[in-house]
């Protein structure tokens, strides 16, 4: 639990991951990927469950936007996923993840 | 385990519907309202979300302000471990993704280990919902190995000195073991404390033992008033001045806290002017199983007279969900009286609990007299009132009121056969 003064600003090049009390996965029963937390779920949009799917750890803010322009071409999505992101960010779904 | 209530009075909230009746399935509600309205007279229902097992009605523990069944003792026999992995296997291929276990006190059942990692298998999240007694460093390691999602440790009175209730060192010592051990195997560690006349003036105190346990959620949870709670309410209910001085308490103690732990204070919903939106409308998202395998849309509605509810033993929860007559006896809104059926805030609540409108008006259709339109409003008043009477008493020589009755297996055997001999519900209004 970070507060909002120390929390530290995401960019392009920021490694980013799903915290560990969550859990992302695919509800066929929804058709929808769900987010999932002690007593408690977030059902997500199709777009939201494709961006949260290539949080994993490793990958920077920049190749996450590279691989969604590869499965979506033709679509300017940088701006669209960076929104997304940040409030994925401020609702404590994602964060940076810390520099082993 | 602690089972008492916590309606988030706010919708935003956190909190789960595993400890109390329905009611913070609205912050759910609120999660998907973006992307799926939630539309209470929908044609075919949604899936259900959540299943609330109570494995079991055992516990070592007698509380007061429990909401189990107070006739628990007449029940059949509990579920075998096959079947439940049945009602779990057949209510996850219907939706249902968040489990919690509860009881009773889960961890009585030796199975739990197996229904735990059977059910991650299944894909659930994973709930455990204990007192803690029974928890010791083997079974949480092998909870962690099944791949148990999250902890949620109740603090309860286990002595039977109410005056006792924050001094108990033994008490303190078995919850502090327990604390360690959760978060030497990585949980989150949230505290659940149940909140009613006799243990609100220590706010302070709970508060103070909850910063030495390094508590990161604390949920505050006044008492609701169903099943022993219902039984003992007027020794429960507290004060508005009581209240109103435990919140005060509580705002400093966030203020000087901040962000290292976050903490939900509920107030009983009979200080409320509108009523919660019980397992957010019947058989919208929530399923509860009983220790004998009775299927409910929340787990206080066995009680309800003119309903055959189904069990897991005889039926396929997927039968139950979408065709059951009980699953669909208060769905959409066409079973709702007035003030309810003009109302535009219908949609919003549902016309409150039905278990509460049973219990006070005698009528599951009524609307929830908690909410100030209704007609029954007054019962709810008069406990209030009522409340502000006890509290006054205390301070002064004690009238004789109604003994307090410990949730055990004897009172309940006594409660048992008063309702058998006269076919109806106890209660105390």
């Amino acid at each position: 639990m970070s507060n909002m003064a120390e929390r530290a600003v995401l960019n392009a090049d920021s490694v980013i991951e799903i915290p560990r009390h969550f859990r992302l996965q695919w509800e066929p029963a929804q058709q929808a990927h769900v987010l999932l937390y002690p007593e408690g779920m977030v059902k997500l949009s199709g777009s939201a469950g494709e961006i949260l799917k290539r949080v994993d750890g490793v990958s920077s803010i920049d190749s996450i936007v590279k691989s969604l322009e590869q499965a979506f071409p033709g679509a300017d999505l940088r701006a669209d996923v960076l929104s997304f992101l940040e409030t994925a960010y401020g609702q404590g779904w994602i964060r940076p993840k810390h520099a082993a | 385990m602690d089972k008492a209530g916590s309606v988030p009075s706010t919708p935003l909230e956190r909190g789960g519907p595993f400890d109390h009746p329905g009611s913070s399935i609205q912050s759910q509600s609120q999660m998907l309202a973006p992307e799926t309205p939630v539309t209470p007279a929908t044609p075919r229902p949604n899936n259900p979300l959540w299943l609330l097992a109570e494995v079991t009605y055992k516990c070592p523990l007698h509380c007061v302000f429990c909401f189990n069944p107070i006739d628990y003792t007449r029940y059949g026999t509990e579920l075998t471990t096959d079947e439940w992995l049945k009602a779990l296997r057949e209510s996850r291929e219907i939706g249902a993704t968040q489990l919690g276990f509860s009881g009773g006190e889960p961890l009585v059942r030796d199975d739990l280990e197996i229904l735990v990692s059977e059910s991650r298998k299944m894909g659930y999240y994973t709930n455990l919902i204990t007192s803690g007694i029974g928890l010791n460093e083997k079974r949480i390691a092998a909870f962690k190995d099944g791949g148990l999602d999250h902890i949620q440790l109740s603090f309860q009175d286990s002595t039977r000195e109410m005056n006792d209730f924050i001094s108990s060192t033994r008490t303190f010592e078995l919850k502090s073991k327990v604390a360690k051990l959760i978060k030497q195997y990585e949980y989150p560690m949230v505290l659940n404390v149940v909140l009613h006349r006799l243990n609100i003036d220590h706010i302070q105190e709970i508060l103070d033992m909850a910063e030495k346990m390094e508590v990161e959620y604390l949920e505050l949870a006044n008492t609701q008033y169903y099943g022993w709670a219902l039984l003992n309410r007027d020794h429960l209910m507290p004060s508005r001045e009581q209240l109103q001085r435990a919140e005060e308490i509580t705002n400093a103690f966030r203020a000087r806290i901040g962000d290292k732990m976050k903490i939900y204070f509920v107030v009983p919903d009979y200080y409320e002017n509108r009523p919660k939106a019980c397992v957010n409308g019947w058989g919208s998202v929530f399923i509860t199983v009983t220790a004998d395998g009775l299927v409910l849309p929340c787990h206080e509605a066995r009680q309800l007279p003119g309903i055959t509810f189904p069990n897991v033993r005889d039926a396929d929860m997927k039968w139950i969900w979408y065709d059951s007559p009980a699953f669909n006896k208060y769905r959409g809104d066409s079973w709702m009286k007035e003030p309810c059926r003009s109302c535009p805030n219908k949609a919003r609540d549902f016309g409150g609990c039905r278990c509460q409108a049973f219990m006070l008006t005698g009528d599951a259709a009524n609307t929830d007299p908690v909410c100030d339109l209704s007609p029954h409003h007054h019962v709810v008043l008069e406990a209030v009132d009522k409340a502000q009477q006890q509290s006054k008493a205390a301070t002064t020589p004690a009238k004789p009121i109604i003994p307090i009755m410990y949730r055990d297996d004897k009172n309940s055997r006594k409660l048992s056969e008063e309702m058998g001999a006269e076919n109806k519900t106890v209660s105390t209004v």
